[in-house]
């Protein structure tokens, strides 16, 4: 029953998304690109659960890495999207 | 006491829902210029929310290695983005796109060793997750390395790719069916008992990163938005996908907007192409016949070279300039210059306007991007479906390093390759200026018949130096 409700709420989201940005400037293609990258990088939520979960070494090494990697990816994103958009001026 | 309220399910999940919020409304406002940057503020907000409630939950046990994941990885990304030059975003944005994958593969991966039961569903979530997160990864590393130039940037194709491409998603599927239902044929028909869902994960991983490199390997340099976009889309899926292996809601939302919206921005791209994704992931379009097509007997004509002090007096005399840039403009960092051209033109009572293409350059709107740096205000940016109309009534197009984006023969040779695509029309304005470094045709590989027509004057060189020299006329 929860795979259901996690289908449904995918399937949800999914419609969501599509409504939510059907039409984009294109000033805005790559900020919103990077922005986006930048929310992908939740996958850290599940990697802190891995890294610091009471596991065997291998789930401890592999969420480790993992929460690198999207740290990277949420704060490299977020930072350079942000730094972008303050250029977006008009005059 | 107060910690067992914040460690409480109900209130972690509550807090899911509204970062979930906060991300659906940080989206909504990033696709609209006036509230872009509140938006990112917003969704980042959302983020930091996740995270927090995340570290507050009693299944966190040790904090010391997370902190070493949040710490180096969060100052790593801090540095880029601080650091990267504008000219170099295609690639950090393809870098980030990977790392998300990656991300979400390990984590799928993770889980796979933390499970304790079989458990159907959880086994197809962690396949889907490993495979999604190791094509964003490994197709996003090959895009890299092609954008920065450190592999060649045009399509690599080889005899069966298309076989091979299609063999190794076959196998994984197979793999894929294998992994979750936990029968494997290998054991069964050659009684190779190593064979477990570990060693099958291995297998799975290696395949997708296989198959992520043979599908980016084909993408030539003109078609790099596609695939950009593409990958941003599946480093959403893939932690769509991780949240079903954790079953955690905010993962499956958050990821699927992202999915959804790198699709958008797919779909736009290959629209401003007239040609299918389909086409583009395996088109290899420019690899191939680039004689062909176009000048088969066709009576090109001579090309009309033009100097800088005569461009000069032509501009000083027009009353409507279009600037239409393209790759070139980035390869030669020429933005800056071509700021300071527009000013004085505009300075001298003329209307100044800048054209882009929607695939002018190597990610959606890479040009956009340049310009702003260059501090050129967003309103005077203008898209083709709205500056084709009032071309009969411009004086002066100034096409920048760009070249199929304003190629004629999308709208008049029907056996070119690019006949249909939507192009800016730069033809029909009075009088076209071609900044080109030489006569070498574009990254798709067809020739241009706007260098040939009567209105067109070439003039070769460097573009940097070319609009440099332009603006020390109009300076004398």
């Amino acid at each position: 029953m929860e795979m259901m409700l996690l289908l449904f709420v995918l399937v949800l989201s999914i419609f969501l998304g599509f409504e939510l940005i059907n039409k984009v400037p294109s000033t805005l293609h790559t900020p919103l690109m990077s922005g986006a990258n930048a929310i992908s990088g939740i996958t850290l939520v599940g990697a802190i659960l891995s890294s610091g979960g009471d596991s065997s070494s291998i789930t401890i090494t592999l969420g480790t890495i993992a929460v690198f990697l999207a740290s990277l990816n949420v704060v490299g994103g977020y930072l350079v999207t942000n730094r972008m958009l303050r250029m977006f001026k008009k005059k | 006491m107060i910690l067992e309220v914040f460690q409480n399910n109900t209130f972690i999940n509550l807090s899911y829902i509204l970062a979930s919020v906060l991300f659906i409304f940080g989206l909504k406002m990033l696709s609209s210029p006036d509230t872009a940057q509140r938006g990112n503020f917003v969704s980042s907000l959302g983020m930091l929310l996740a995270v927090v409630v995340t570290l507050l939950s009693k299944e966190i046990v040790s904090f010391q290695f997370i902190l070493i994941g949040l710490i180096g990885g969060g100052s790593v990304g801090a540095i880029a983005a601080v650091r990267i030059k504008m000219t170099s975003m295609p690639e950090l944005v393809a870098l980030l796109n990977g790392f998300g994958g990656a991300s979400s593969l390990l984590v799928a991966s993770a889980e796979l060793f933390a499970l304790t039961t079989s458990n159907l569903v959880a086994m197809i979530a962690i396949g889907i997750a490993t495979i999604i997160g190791g094509v964003t990864f490994s197709g996003s590393l090959i895009a890299f390395g092609k954008l920065s130039e450190i592999m060649p940037g045009k399509p690599y194709l080889f005899i069966g790719q298309k076989i091979l491409t299609g063999l190794v998603i076959l196998l994984l599927l197979l793999l894929l069916v294998q992994f979750c239902s936990g029968i494997f044929f290998a054991e069964i028909l050659f009684g190779f008992d190593w064979i477990n869902e570990q060693y099958a994960l291995i297998l799975l991983i290696a395949l997708s990163l296989l198959l992520g490199i043979l599908l980016a390997i084909p993408i030539g340099g003109a078609d790099m938005p596609v695939i950009i976009a593409l990958l941003n889309s599946y480093s959403g899926l893939a932690a769509c996908a991780a949240g079903f292996v954790i079953g955690n809601n905010v993962l499956i939302v958050a990821g699927s907007l992202v999915g959804a919206s790198g699709l958008i921005l797919t779909n736009i791209m290959c629209k401003a192409m007239n040609r299918s994704l389909l086409n583009v992931l395996f088109g290899g379009f420019g690899a191939t016949d680039s004689s062909s097509s176009s000048g088969e007997g066709k009576v090109q004509g001579d090309v009309k070279p033009i100097n800088i002090g005569d461009s000069y007096l032509i501009l000083e005399a027009a009353s409507s300039v279009l600037i239409v840039p393209g790759y070139g403009m980035a390869v030669s960092q020429a933005q800056h210059s071509v700021r300071e051209l527009g000013e004085l033109l505009q300075d001298n009572g003329c209307e100044v306007k800048y054209a882009i293409h929607p695939v002018a350059g190597r990610m959606p709107g890479h040009m956009n991007v340049l310009l702003a740096e260059a501090n050129v205000s967003y309103d005077v940016l203008v898209e083709p479906q709205d500056v084709n109309p009032i071309m009969d009534t411009i004086d002066v197009c100034i096409v920048i390093g760009a070249n199929d984006v304003v190629n004629p023969d999308a709208r008049e040779d029907e056996s070119s390759p690019i006949y249909g695509m939507p192009v800016i029309e730069v033809d029909r304005a009075k009088t076209v200026f071609v900044l080109k470094r030489s006569m070498a045709s574009g990254f798709a590989g067809i020739e241009n018949s706007l260098f040939f027509k009567q209105n067109t004057r070439m003039l070769f060189g460097d573009a940097k130096e070319s609009v440099s020299g332009l603006v020390s006329e109009f300076k004398s």
